[in-house]
């Protein structure tokens, strides 16, 4: 979960099965087709629970119903999200379309809580064949989608590929786009994106949390806990200045405290400090 | 004719000879002018720019932030934008 908070994505290599892969790919196929038809195969209405949604016979239903989809989707939003919306995307063999950097829906309210957008590759992407391109560590920043466009190339940036079955869970404000495909195959992925309906407090299995959960003291140029969650949430992206960085530090330490409830949690004292003088006013 | 290529450079700090943390590259004559180093990125700094030939257009200013918005990050904050004008 910390590396989540520091990068904004965690992802699962061939975590759903070949067979469901297959029928996957058959879904994604009608559903493109069909979404916007009179009739066929449609998505779920916005707002439905996700245990309503996909009923049987689907691929797509079955793959979210794997218990450890399940787990990771209850880690993140808890056991009862609700459907916002989905999408097949599909880019064709030889495609040169770049799409431009964005973020999806508007800019994001001040508080830390956040949605999650599954993203599932079906098949094997190769390097350069249509995976998605991210930018790692970029969700926490507040940014108007069309103001990214400028950016056509960010250091640290990766593009996907990987194995069929895999799972990207992307943080909602993660900055993405889709890449030219370069392949002789379809590039298909199944992109949903959930709505949490309760406190996303302590939702995963948080056992190993007493024992890296540092103190607010924890301080880079003082004294620090190994192995701890504060060692993760340092992480620098190569594409971030020193005042990104620490002010990122800020940002993940308050999703930190909301993730697991710990209003005291710190890294490397920037919180910590501010609040201590603050409190002096009018005392 | 004269043609314009644009080169936007964004650093990891406020000064020409930071570290380049991100560009594009927009060609006014259709590939028929030089292109950019075959390096990522293709320029280490914007110095580095300036010795290839382009000419520094603008440089973004150093902004205070809003009250309220000190630890708030937005879009990448250092940005230098240059051009090369090509007789095509």
């Amino acid at each position: 979960m910390a590396e989540f908070v520091a990068n904004g994505f965690i992802r699962f290599d061939a975590i759903v099965p070949q067979e469901i892969n297959e029928r996957g790919i058959e879904e994604m196929r009608r559903l493109e087709v069909e979404r916007f038809a009179p009739d066929g195969l449609k998505p779920p209405h916005t707002g439905t629970p996700l245990e309503e949604c996909y009923p049987p016979p689907s691929a797509i239903g079955d793959y979210l119903r794997l218990p450890q989809i399940r787990g990771i989707i209850e880690s993140f939003v808890g056991p009862n999200p609700t459907f916002d919306h989905d999408w097949t995307h599909h880019i064709r063999p030889h495609a040169t379309y770049t799409q431009p950097l964005h973020v999806d829906a508007i800019t994001d309210s001040s508080d830390p809580t956040f949605d999650v957008q599954l993203f599932w590759y079906p098949h094997d992407v190769a390097p350069g064949e249509g995976g998605t391109r991210f930018v790692p560590g970029s969700h926490l920043r507040r940014v108007r989608s069309s103001g990214l466009d400028r950016y056509q190339h960010i250091a640290g940036e990766r593009q996907f590929a990987g194995p069929a079955g895999t799972v990207v869970v992307f943080h909602h404000g993660l900055w993405h786009a889709g890449q030219p495909n370069a392949g002789e195959g379809d590039r298909w992925m199944h992109k949903v994106r959930l709505n949490p309906t309760v406190p996303q407090v302590r939702l995963w299995n948080t056992e190993d949390l007493p024992a890296l959960q540092n103190p607010p003291s924890d301080h880079i140029f003082a004294r620090i806990l190994p192995d701890s969650v504060a060692q993760i949430l340092r992480t620098m992206h190569p594409w971030m200045s020193i005042t990104d960085y620490r002010n990122e530090q800020v940002q993940r330490s308050k999703l930190w405290r909301y993730l697991t409830g710990d209003d005291t949690y710190d890294v490397d004292h920037y919180l910590t400090r501010l609040e201590g003088r603050a409190a002096l006013v009018g005392a | 004719m004269r043609r314009q290529q644009v080169l936007y450079l964004w650093s990891n700090g406020s000064a020409l000879d930071s570290a380049t943390v991100g560009w594009a590259f927009h060609d006014g004559t259709d590939g028929t002018g030089p292109e950019l180093p075959d390096s990522s990125p293709p320029y280490a700094n914007g110095v580095a720019a300036l010795r290839d030939g382009w000419m520094l257009l603008q440089s973004s200013q150093l902004t205070p932030p809003l009250p309220g918005e000190e630890h708030l990050n937005h879009y990448l904050e250092y940005e230098f934008v240059f051009e090369r004008r090509i007789d095509t």
